[in-house]
Parts: C-alpha cells; structure tokens; sequence
C-alpha cells in the first residue's frame, strides 16, 4: 500500500464506462473506509496523465470505438504498465478486461492490447447476454462468482493465466472458463458493478492491496441475500 | 382507403375495445396488431391525408407528445397514442381509435424510428435525447444515433426540431449532404431545454475525439461538431421563442425537464404554423400522462406516482420529487431491461434525510446501492406495507416501467 491512505484510480471513465462501472469504485472505498482505511479515489480521464503509484487500478466497460480508444491511450501512456511492475492491483471488467490482454476486437477490426494478461479476444457467434455464475479459482478462496454478461466477444487464455472461475451458467470466456487473473491481474466478463453481488471479491483486491491477509468482516446481509436471489433464478432458468 | 384497409381498421377498432371492456390492458397495442395481422400497409394507409408529427428519444418522449398534442390542437383534432404504446402497433390502434383527424402527434419507441419515419411520412420529427437506457437488449447509443442519422438521410423534406444539448442527437439530425444522389440533410430547428445527464456523450460519435463542455456549450476537440445555436430556448419559467419573445409557461407537471418538453412541444406545433402564444396555455392542461405524475389519495396519504426507467432519468426525477417519505420500486422484467448494473450510476445521495423505502423484484440490488450509497432505507414487501410505514401527508413513488406499471394497477390503472 502507497504512503498514508489506499489509492484507488478509475481509468477513463469518460470512455469506458457503460453499465454502472462506477459501482466497483464505490464498492472499493466504501469497504475500505469501513474497515477505518483512509481512502483516495481518482477518476483518470483519457486527456490526463495516468499516475503510477495508486493501489488499485479499476478499467470499466465501453463500446468498441472507445475501447479502442482507451487502449492506445493506455498504451501511449504507459502509466498502468509502471504500476504492475511496482505490484499495484488492477481489475478490469468486460472491455476493460478484454483490452489487458494481447489483442481484441472493436468495429470489426483487431487492436492491439496492453499484453499485461496472457490472453487474446475475438467475436463469438453470438452475443452473451443474461446471467453469469461460476466456481471461483479454489487458491482464491472466494464464493461463487455471481454477475451479469452483456459482451460479443470470446476470450482465450495462455498458459501465463489461470480462469477466474468455472462456468455453471452463462458463457464467460467461452461457455467453459469465465475471467483471469495472474499476480494482483484480475478481469472479468461479469460487467458493471461486479463487485456489488460479489462482496469477497472486492475483499480480495483490497487484501491484494494492503497486504493485510485477515480483513474485519462486515455486514453483508443484502449482498447475501441478493446473491441467493439471483442463484434461484439462475436455478430456475436451468430447469426451464 | 383501400377495402382491405378500412375492414382492418374496423376489426383493429373492436379489437382495441373488447381488450379493454376485458379488463386486459388500454387496449392499446392488441387492436393495432391484429389491425397489422389484416393489412400490413394499415398504418402508412391510416396515416395518409395527415400531417403527421412525430416524438423519439430516450426520455420524454411521452410526456412531450401529450403535450404537442395539446399544442397542434389549436388547429383541429389530433390523433395520439397517449398511453405510450410507441411501437407500430400502437400507432396503428391510435389512428383507427381517432377516425379521421387532419393532425396526428406519435410517441416512437427510438429502435422503430426508422420504420416509423417510412410508414407515416411525417411533416415533422421531434429528436428528444439519447442516453444508457436497457442496455442488455437495446442498442448502444452510438448505434442507435447511427440508425436515426441513416434514416433521416432518407427523409430530407421532413422538418426535424432537435435537442442542440445533446451531442448524439445532434449528430444524428445532422447527416451529410450527397449532392451526386440529389440528397439534401433536412432541415433543423433547435431546441434547448438543458441536460443533467452528460455521461453517455463524452466521445464524438463522428470522429471518436474527446467532447469538451464549459456551460451550456459542448464541442468535439477533433472535428467541426459543436453545439448548435438553439431557437428555441428555456428561460426561467418559461420559453423564450425564435423570435425573441418570451411565454411564461404554467405547467402543472413538475421539474424543469417537463419544462424542456414544453418548449419541444411548441417548437413542433410552431412547424405546423401554431403561435406559441395560443399554444402556451393549453399546455397547462395536462395533467398526468399515462399515470405519470398523478396523485392519489388513500388512508389520509397523497401519493404522487413518478416514472424513472434510466440514469438520466432518475436524476430528473429527485429534481421533481419534493422533499418527503419516498418509495422506490425496481423490477427488472422484459420491458425493464434485465439488468440492473445502471443503479450504480444513479446516485441517490438527494435521498438522504427522507424515509426512504424500497420494494419490487429486485429491491436487494437497490439495497446494495443504497448501502453503498449511505442512504438508510426499509425494505417492503408490498405496496400496501409501504402506504402503511409512512405518516400522512405526501408520498413520493419513483419507480421503474413495470413497477410503475405494477403500482398503477394497485391505483385501479390511474392515469
């Protein structure tokens, strides 16, 4: 952890930002302030200067044009790339986790990613879209992830990666494995303000954060008990 | 019209009627289908020999169409489809439900704008606002400025009155010249009415640079595309006109956004040679549209009923909503949009210091918004609960489309 409070930077939210993304900003400081951690959020806009020596660093979603965009901004920039050298956490959701690999695709056309995850995107057959629920990576020691997919594209992963997550419903990467992570990398194709249905996950960013291995708990009751709401439906869907 | 026309005029008609007397719904959309089922071309046939207006966006739409109805009426009747049934369907049940009328105003849900632009040959199109609304199923909103853009290429003599605030709108009611095909861009009369929302138009839809703001005034730091001069203004409370003159404009719907409706509404009118000084009081007529806005009175409460389906929108309504017990209601069924990622930009910070309740399907995810957002809340199960938990006096429902819906039912479908 920087200096004197946790530093949390939101990347471009001018461009990548489409589906609540703010949330997981939000998400982040409220669990840190209320575990008595002094908190700082910057919101990085693509004409400013990413600074290097944050905590974490969250990439949202976006459209093509600007996920385009937000990708050769980062590249110029090359402010996130210091920031993983010196051990800083970054999570990127959807566009903002498809851009952290080697390449992607936006308006038809493949673009080249920030190479910081061993993986590479492409256009599915179909759109994914509806609830996404999988078996977390055990060594995370997180519960089921539970979200909400609204993406085209399929992910493949490289052997420099592990998947976030098992598919039990929805597509994920692939139908199969849903996300990354590698290191203090984590992304995913569960969009918006992931961590709001997944309460454990942000704690595992500010653990990776702080290097404080053993958080206070807090009240989560309507996290827990959207998070069982949603795993009966996705279980009524199943056996519609 | 042809025979085939009139017979699925009629049975459209009946059909509408039956649906209602049934208990079924407004009758608004079944007529207009089984109208279509008989004559596909019913509505193009059922919109000849009428100057047609008609209203898109995302938001607003139909309150500014009851209230351009309320304009154009000055000159003679006008057919509408007042209770937001904005697809084909419902625009075919609204014209065979008014007979012949020499005017006709039409809410268009803005996927079907295209299609709707082909079928009526309008005289005018109204362009509202484009922003975040249901994104797991509709287009994203460069695409749906896309969509308008191409379809108006294709209209060149239909008069366009268009929001100069919002980029992607005026982007769309822009589109190039082709001299080589004979293709001129329509003409444009614009209007200002302000924006709170400005998070979905950030990037210039025509050259992907970044849009810069200072005051009312936004341009692309990349290419020509800035704001236009609007002719048609907000100012205080009421509307300053191309000419110059300014109508005070008593509404009897809250917030400032419904006074931005009002001056569309009579910038539209204007198109059909209405003065804005014998439209302006006829605007003050309208009282609630389809539920929207309405109160009711029971057990000693008087509830006021609030639409909220976006972003955009939510934000406009804690601007109208006055400071008293609140409900929020959230589902996220079809018509919603499934999902509810969207609660995270809204935020609800005005709420705080009201008792705050909260109900609806997905009333958990509004809880975890809330939370995060430091706005205590109670949780209810019914409608009635909620009536129940507040004192008497004002209660404030904010809700979105079915949950409004929902609410309304439990108000005997007030309107």
């Amino acid at each position: 952890m920087s200096t004197e409070s946790l530093r949390i930077v939101w990347i471009y939210p001018d461009l990548l930002s489409t589906y609540g993304d703010r949330g997981n900003m939000l998400i982040l400081a409220r669990r840190a302030q209320l575990r008595g951690m002094p908190v700082e959020v910057l919101e990085v806009r693509s004409d400013q200067r990413l600074p290097a020596t944050a905590d974490i660093y969250l990439i949202g979603g976006g459209e093509d044009g600007p996920q385009a965009l937000g990708a050769q901004r980062l590249l110029a920039d090359g402010g996130l790339h210091r920031a993983v050298a010196q051990g800083s956490v970054v999570f990127g959701v959807c566009a903002g986790y498809q851009l952290l690999g080697t390449s992607f695709f936006a308006k038809g056309t493949k673009c080249a990613g920030l190479e910081l995850l061993d993986l590479s995107s492409d256009r599915g057959p179909t759109r994914a879209v509806g609830e996404l629920a999988g078996e977390i990576d055990p060594r995370l020691g997180v519960p089921a992830l539970s979200g909400f997919e609204n993406h085209g594209g399929r992910t493949h992963l490289g052997p420099g990666v592990s998947p976030l997550a098992r598919v039990t419903a929805g597509v994920g990467n692939d139908g199969a494995t849903e996300g990354a992570w590698r290191g203090k990398l984590l992304g995913t194709y569960s969009h918006g303000p992931a961590l709001a249905r997944n309460p454990a996950l942000a704690d595992l960013l500010l653990r990776w954060a702080t290097g404080v291995h053993q958080l206070p708990p807090l009240d989560d009751t309507w996290a827990d008990r959207l998070r069982s709401e949603r795993r009966a439906a996705v279980a009524v869907a199943d056996r519609a | 019209m042809p025979l085939r026309a009139k017979v699925a005029s009629s049975v459209s008609r009946t059909a509408a009627a039956l649906s209602r007397a049934a208990g079924r719904g407004d009758g608004s959309v079944i007529g207009g289908w089984i109208g279509l089922k008989i004559d596909p071309d019913l509505l193009a046939h059922l919109s000849a020999g009428r100057a047609i207006a008609l209203v898109s966006g995302t938001n607003g739409k139909t309150t500014t169409t009851r209230l351009a109805a309320a304009a154009v009426g000055v000159l003679g009747r006008v057919a509408t489809n007042s209770f937001g049934a904005n697809m084909p369907t419902g625009h075919t049940s609204a014209l065979a439900k008014a007979g012949s009328t020499p005017y006709a105003v039409l809410e268009v849900d803005e996927h079907y704008l295209a299609q709707v632009l082909e079928a009526t040959e309008p005289h005018v199109v109204a362009l509202l606002n484009l922003s975040r609304d249901q994104l797991d199923r509709a287009k994203e909103v460069a695409m749906m400025a896309q969509l308008w853009r191409a379809a108006l290429v294709r209209h060149a003599d239909v008069r366009v009155v268009a929001n100069a605030d919002d980029p992607m709108v005026v982007w769309a009611a822009t589109p190039p010249a082709d001299p080589a095909r004979g293709v001129n861009p329509p003409h444009v009369t614009w209007f200002s009415a302000g924006q709170r929302w400005h998070d979905d138009s950030w990037v210039c839809p025509e050259c992907g640079s970044t849009i810069q703001r200072s005051g009312e005034q936004w341009w692309c730091t990349g290419c020509p595309l800035r704001r236009p001069e609007p002719q048609w203004i907000v100012e205080d409370d009421g509307v300053l006109d191309p000419t110059g003159a300014w109508h005070k404009v008593t509404l009897q719907l809250p917030g400032k956004v419904n006074l931005g409706n009002a001056a569309t509404a009579l910038a539209v009118a204007a198109e059909f040679g209405v003065r804005p000084v014998d439209a302006v009081s006829r605007l003050g007529t309208v009282t609630s549209v389809a539920g929207r806005y309405a109160q009711v009175d029971r057990d000693g409460r008087n509830i006021r009923l609030l639409l909220a389906k976006n972003p955009a929108s939510w934000l406009e309504a804690f601007d109208m909503a006055d400071v008293a017990p609140t409900l929020l209601s959230i589902n996220a069924r079809d018509p919603d949009g499934l999902d509810t990622s969207w609660l995270f930009d809204v935020d609800f910070a005005p709420l705080r210091g009201r008792q705050v309740l909260i109900t609806g399907d997905r009333a958990y995810d509004l809880a975890v918004r809330l939370d995060v957002n430091g706005v205590p809340f109670q949780h209810v199960r019914t409608f009635d609960d909620a009536v129940r938990a507040v004192p008497p006096g004002r209660l404030e429902v904010i809700a979105n489309y079915t949950a409004f819906q929902d609410i309304r039912a439990e108000l005997d479908r007030v309107n």
